[in-house]
């Protein structure tokens, strides 16, 4: 009866997935979708806890541990999540993806442990090929789901602290020459070991199990290592695809549907959203996993690009400027991000429009480190949502406007993506701001954005720059606006 | 080849799941905006904390005396609990963000 009740929970539990996922891919119902899957996920949890039984009939034990468990990591996730500044969410979320997987892999190390004790020793020698005709639960199938969880969470594990470390700065870019092939090799030597594992079951197998843990930490590492930071979303979204995958690995071995269901769903949710995020970049997956960005190929092209001159704008020119104008376009980037600028944005955003000025936001895409981190920005700092325009949308209305503000954006405004095939970002998509009238660019300096490359645009006579820090810019705007 | 043949009708249930469940992600998520990339990566960064329930079981299974199994179980749910409520905690303040747009 219990059992039976733990079955109809994984099957709200697995429903309630895909219902969470669907609605949370449409703007309307997003927030109602992420608490549906919370609770389906709650009601797994407990239902697990107090109504699982194993094969013998044998209920749960240790709830001390189990709760204890619970417990602290419950109270730091919340506190991790509650406190975490909005732009540094992209690196939380990779941190927790990263926990996911170290869990999976957890798992799969406690049930290696017992498989040795219990039936690993007995299987001697090994079955042949795939059958299970022995011993059903503790075939070469059992002992493969248990390595592919251990590989796979493991990789994803140590990925995802890279990827952390990368966005916020603690981990540099680390590419040395032939590393392509080092983690070609180092991922050959990962699966020649496993199927030796798995095929042959060694008297050493326990040694060959922790090595296979160790180099598939170091694979995870080698993996993120040489992608640029700006391709850091890409990388966390596969990871995040690869821990599903562990996840469902967890499901075969207990055989839990909610388990195998929820893993598979997020393996496969994860892989299509982490092309569709090429794709709004236009570039293939492949492309930015071996394209080493700012490594190699970015030298190259800043190096040959001979700097032109560029002039500068006053605060109070530009004050009057935008004022005067009849439409402005606001071009965020990750410099309005690190400036913490969105309020002070936002206010000048309310200003002009106290003066008749036409303002709107041209959001790239890719802008900031996160598809969609500039919409959670601005709209932390309540700007109406039909003032956001996407890319096509803006390209359409940018030669009619007067004035474009770049606020911390590069790459995303770059022309060399559609003129220079040689530049590491051909291809990508850009906002056309030199279309407008006039287009004011602020930045922290002259130096090259994430890319690591040369910007036309700043060099073109309709341009003009504004150095300082995004928010202190804008402040000092605002107060010019209002002294005019 | 017979075994194979032998494995996949074992596990046949399993394996018309996955298949299942790899068409039902790819279709649930296929016209998303991608103003919403990254709050969808952060929800089903939270519905893989669903390996959890393999940690509960880890450790409600662990005999007493066994301190691999309880540390490393231990560990194990701290770490899903993380992967899960995390999850879902960023998720939402992300999406508390467009929902306010939509009220002002």
């Amino acid at each position: 009866m219990q059992l039976n009740i733990l079955t109809l929970i994984y099957l709200i539990g697995s429903v309630t997935f895909i219902i969470g996922l669907k609605m949370l891919s449409n703007p309307a119902t997003a927030r109602r979708g992420n608490l549906v899957a919370a609770a389906g996920m709650g009601l797994a949890i407990i239902g697990t806890i107090f109504l699982y039984e194993d094969e013998a009939g044998q209920k749960l034990g240790n709830y001390g541990w189990i709760f204890g468990g619970l417990i602290v990591g419950g109270i730091i996730g919340t506190l991790a999540a509650k406190k975490v500044k909005m732009t540094a969410m992209p690196e939380m979320v990779s941190l927790f993806n990263g926990m996911g997987g170290a869990c999976a892999a957890l798992i799969s190390i406690v049930e290696f442990d017992h498989w040795v004790h219990t039936a690993g020793w007995t299987l001697y020698p090994p079955l042949s090929g795939l059958g299970f005709d022995d011993a059903p639960d503790f075939g070469t199938g059992h002992l493969l789901i248990i390595v592919l969880g251990l590989i796979i969470g493991s990789v994803s594990f140590a990925g995802s602290v890279i990827a952390w470390g990368k966005l916020n700065g603690k981990v540099k870019d680390f590419a040395f020459k032939g590393q392509h092939i080092f983690n070609i090799l180092l991922l050959l030597v990962i699966v020649a070991l496993a199927t030796y594992l798995v095929g042959w079951m060694p008297a050493n197998s326990q040694l060959v199990f922790y090595i296979l843990f160790a180099l598939s930490l170091l694979y995870g590492v080698f993996f993120v290592f040489p992608i640029g930071g700006a391709d850091m979303p890409v990388v966390i979204s596969l990871l995040n695809s690869f821990t599903g995958v562990a996840a469902a690995c967890g499901g075969f071995l207990y055989d839990n549907k909610v388990m195998l269901t929820g893993g598979i769903l997020v393996g496969a949710a994860g892989t299509l959203l982490t092309i569709l995020m090429c794709k709004a970049m236009n570039r293939s997956l492949a492309n930015v996993l071996i394209g080493s960005f700012g490594g190699g190929a970015a030298a190259k092209g800043g190096g040959t690009k001979e700097q032109g001159s560029y002039k500068e704008i006053t605060l109070s020119d530009a004050a009057v400027v935008m004022s005067y104008a009849n439409k402005v376009f606001i071009v965020p980037g990750y410099g309005l991000a690190v400036a913490q600028a969105q309020h002070a944005c936002h206010e000048l955003e309310k200003l002009l429009e106290s003066k008749g000025v036409d303002v709107k936001y041209a959001i790239h895409p890719v802008a900031g480190r996160m598809p969609g981190h500039m919409n959670v920005l601005l709209a932390e700092a309540d700007v109406p949502y039909d003032k956001l325009l996407e890319m096509e949308q803006a390209n359409d209305e940018f030669a009619t406007t007067d004035v474009v503000l770049v606020l911390g954006a590069n790459d995303v405004v770059n022309p060399a993506a559609k003129t220079d095939p040689s530049s590491p970002i051909y291809g990508m998509p850009i906002l056309d701001v030199e279309l407008a009238k006039t287009c004011i660019v602020n930045k922290r300096s002259m130096k090259p954005g994430y890319a690591g490359i040369e910007n036309d645009l700043f060099f073109q006579p309709k341009t003009s720059m504004l150095f300082g820090d995004a928010k202190k810019v804008l402040q000092d705007l605002i107060s010019e606006i209002k002294n005019l | 080849m017979g075994s194979i043949l032998e494995w996949i009708h074992a596990n046949q249930q399993i394996i018309y799941i996955v298949i299942l469940m790899i068409f039902v992600g790819i279709e649930v998520i296929g016209h998303v905006p991608s103003v919403l990339h990254t709050p969808l990566m952060s929800g089903a960064n939270a519905i893989h904390g669903v390996v959890i329930i393999g940690a509960i079981i880890v450790m409600g299974k662990a005999e007493t005396n066994n301190y691999l199994a309880l540390i490393l179980g231990f560990l194990a749910v701290v770490l899903g609990t993380l992967n899960v409520v995390g999850g879902f905690v960023v998720t939402d303040r992300m999406l508390e963000m467009f929902k306010k747009k939509k009220k002002g």
